[in-house]
């Protein structure tokens, strides 16, 4: 299928907006856009970061999935608990693929769940000398957690928990940090303020325990990376070019973090920030208070894998710059090799994406560094910020679409038939079924890194595993083809 | 006969646990059997009845035991003085938890349990003053109470809170079939308050189905922690009482209130000399400000 024009873009957005009804579809069409590169500032084309409309099937999260899920979760060494019924924290146990090294249960705990279990006594009479007892608990049963985070559900914030007193006299008592994060799901429009909410506790809580303490060593060459979670590894596959490129990586925040770490980033040189959306807060705040600049970077495909080293580089000295020449040099046999292998397979081939905060614009270098072309992008929980940053990587007359519906994201994908849609598990099997050749972008459906120079390969080989899988020949069913329907008017 | 459910309303400290107790008191009398609900979680809703200081209630036993699954109807159902079954809904001390959550897990727990038996021909949940959340509007959903009693007085706040209440029973009464069944003067002996009661009755389509005057008797059987009926069945006051009971009995005058606005309620309150013509021009001044006008 031939690129579309901006009018039949246009004519497209019209007519899945003709189903809703008057109030639903002036909301809506602030939502929908075609991309127009010329424009600045993309608050002139697309609303975002808006109450979803009820009955449209979003699939936002919650503020809880966003500081607990999200931020908190991946630092390893300290014990976030669900504070509030269980649900909220088993049904998200372990499912976000943040990859970490340690013992679980004994000095890591990325994958467990704990949660104060809330029971109708907990709400009349308040869980807060629950909580008490159970961070005495985690103390004596998993004595080297390096700290607590206590993460709000909702009840918590309908009864008034008050778990800051808690926190204060059990940090006094055990000498750990001990968080409480106000991040109850009903908070806020997305899992974007969940964000927020748990950088705001990072600040507040963690970020100035060592401030005034010098002992830690220094190095001209500091940085952290923000906005990692190591989905699949991501972390490790981008924290090796920066080693190599002569840098040294004093944090991860948060994917394979630690808390340690987190306390050590005030010293650093340099914040490199990949996902924006998630980490933005801090980064600023520590730009205000301790003066350390932050470069959003992108890792996803050798061309913007080069122009983001490079980018970095730009801040240190010439040995670091030669460094990143030298990186970018080392991989460029294998990059070379990965583009000559799959590009003849996927050159043309069509993506439309729906993803979280970030990706919608980030993957899209590497899809072209593949050949490939998105033609259609859109954000669970952005911000106008976001699609400021989207408008160039996009092609014109692109699809925008934010905070899509159920409805419309399946419209769109039969009219435009994208080769591939890149999204989450609960578009999977919807477009799957429809014979569209589906990969989950949030998880990386179980692959993974992709990540830096090692996982652009992977990625390479994941899309043309799916796109080009046999599979999707025999959707049809051989007496629906054209040469059997002939066939049987024949005999008619 | 059908069992019939009361719900008492009124602002905090009017008087409802002690009316409420005296004409359940005056019910049982009758020979009716009843039950007392106390949606408070001070618990204090039965200890007339009960002789007793505070009855353990449904959510400290359920707290105690482990949850409220672990509770029979037996260990939190008590009988008092002719009969009269109590519980306590209970709840958190002041400033923690979730005290609307109590009283529907309590209510919950007595309708899962079988309280609500045959044999009774009345239950009257005694609720704290102000309908604050959803949980103390439990009472009033439907298929609980179906008549509701405001206990109010001459004083300006007791009718304040009368007409906010109304203005509650408006909103369950037009999604189920809860009603406003009368108003209960307990007197404060303020100015033509029989009156103005009777005023503000009609007023919110209702009707002031009785005034229980102000006695010594009510404090002198409230230390022995008895009803009046009990303590001193010949008193005046014990009549009154008995007079409120036999008038719930046989009160048809059900209605879906109409609530009237700030300002009427205002005008009536200046029409008896209660509350005196706000000065338009001196609101927001200083006594600085008007010493230099």
């Amino acid at each position: 299928m031939a690129a579309m024009t901006r009018e039949e873009t246009e004519a497209l957005i019209q007519e899945v907006l003709e189903v809703y009804p008057e109030k639903a579809k002036l909301d809506r069409a602030k939502h929908l856009a075609v991309n127009d590169q010329s424009l600045e500032k993309a608050n002139k084309c697309i609303t975002s970061n808006r109450k979803s409309l009820p009955g449209v099937m979003t699939i936002r999260g919650c503020a809880y999935a966003g500081s607990k899920g999200v931020v908190w979760g991946p630092i390893k060494d300290m014990i976030h608990i669900s504070h509030g019924p269980v649900g909220c924290g088993q049904y998200s146990r372990a499912g976000r693929r943040n990859y970490y090294v340690g013992t679980t249960g004994v000095n890591t705990f990325g994958t467990m769940n704990f949660t104060s279990d809330f029971q109708e006594k907990d709400i009349v009479f308040g869980g807060d000398k629950k909580l008490a007892k159970l961070i005495d608990e985690i103390e004596v049963l998993f004595p080297l957690n390096k700290g607590i985070s206590i993460q709000s559900e909702c009840p918590i914030g309908l009864i008034g928990d008050d778990i800051e007193a808690v926190a204060k006299v059990k940090k006094k008592e055990h000498g750990k940090t001990i968080v409480p994060v106000r991040c109850e799901g009903f908070r806020g429009v997305s899992q974007s303020l969940g964000h927020h909410i748990a950088n705001d506790a990072i600040r507040d809580w963690v970020l100035e325990n060592r401030d005034g303490d010098d002992s830690f060593p220094t190095t001209p060459y500091d940085v952290a990376v923000i906005g990692d979670y190591n989905i699949g590894g991501d972390a490790w596959s981008s924290r090796t070019l920066l080693e190599e490129m002569g840098l040294r990586v004093v944090a991860q925040w948060s994917g394979d973090g630690t808390i340690a770490e987190i306390e050590k980033t005030p010293k650093v040189k340099l914040n490199l920030i990949h996902c924006y959306r998630s980490m933005n807060y801090i980064a600023r705040h520590m730009e205000e208070k301790y003066s350390i600049p932050w470069i959003e970077y992108n890792f996803f495909g050798p061309t913007k894998i080069a122009e983001s080293l490079r980018r970095i580089a730009s801040h240190f000295d010439e040995t670091i710059q030669a460094g990143a020449e030298r990186v970018i040099e080392r991989y460029k046999i294998e990059y070379e090799a990965v583009i000559a292998k799959y590009k003849p397979r996927l050159q043309g081939k069509r993506v439309m994406l729906y993803v979280g905060g970030l990706r919608p614009r980030h993957v899209i270098g590497a899809y072209e560094d593949l050949g490939m072309e998105v033609v259609g992008t859109g954000y669970e929980f952005a911000h106008n910020d976001d699609y400021d940053r989207t408008i160039k990587e996009m092609g014109n007359a692109t699809l925008l679409y934010d905070d899509v519906t159920g409805y419309e994201f399946e419209e769109f994908v039969k009219k435009v038939q994208p080769d591939l849609v890149g999204s989450g598990i609960k578009e999977k099997y919807i477009f799957q079924k429809m014979g569209v050749p589906f990969r989950q972008m949030h998880s990386w459906d179980y692959s993974g890194p992709y990540h830096g120079y090692d996982g652009f390969a992977i990625f390479a080989k994941d899309m043309d595993m799916t796109i080009n899988n046999p599979c999707w020949k025999n959707f049809k069913a051989p007496w629906k083809t054209e040469a059997a329907s002939d066939a049987v008017k024949a005999v008619a | 006969m059908a069992l019939r459910q009361c719900a008492i309303y009124g602002k905090g400290g009017i008087g409802k646990s002690t009316t409420t107790q005296n004409l359940v008191a005056g019910l049982a009398e009758l020979g009716k059997k009843v039950m007392i609900v106390g949606c408070d979680p001070k618990a204090d809703s039965t200890r007339l009845i009960l002789h007793a200081k505070a009855q353990n209630s449904i959510m400290q036993m359920a707290a105690d035991a482990g949850s409220v699954e672990d509770l029979e109807l037996e260990d939190v159902l008590k009988v008092g003085y002719r009969d009269i079954k109590c519980v306590e809904s209970g709840g958190p001390e002041p400033g923690v938890g979730c005290a609307g959550r109590g009283v529907i897990t309590a209510i919950n727990f007595l309708e899962e349990e079988g309280a609500y038996d045959e044999d009774l021909d009345f239950v009257f949940y005694d609720v704290l003053g102000d309908v604050v959340c959803g949980g103390f509007a439990m009472p009033i959903r439907e298929n609980k109470a179906q008549e509701i009693y405001i206990v109010c007085s001459g004083e300006m706040m007791a009718m304040y809170a009368a007409n906010n209440i109304a203005k509650g029973i408006v909103k369950y009464a037009n999604s189920g079939g809860v009603r406003l069944a009368g108003l209960i003067c307990n007197s404060r002996q303020t100015a033509r308050e029989d009156e103005l009661i009777m005023e503000l009755a009609s007023k919110l389509g209702s009707h002031m189905i009785h005034f229980v005057p102000r006695d010594n008797v009510v404090q002198r059987a409230e230390i022995r922690r008895m009803t009046v009926i009990e303590y001193e069945p010949q008193a005046k006051q014990a009549q009154e009482y008995r007079d409120l009971a036999t008038k719930i009995l046989h009160n048809k005058n059900l209605v879906i209130p109409t609530p009237i606005t700030m300002d009427e309620l205002e005008d009536m309150l200046m029409e008896f000399g209660i509350m005196e013509e706000v000065d338009e021009s001196i609101v927001g001044k200083t006594a600085a400000a008007e010493a230099t006008a």
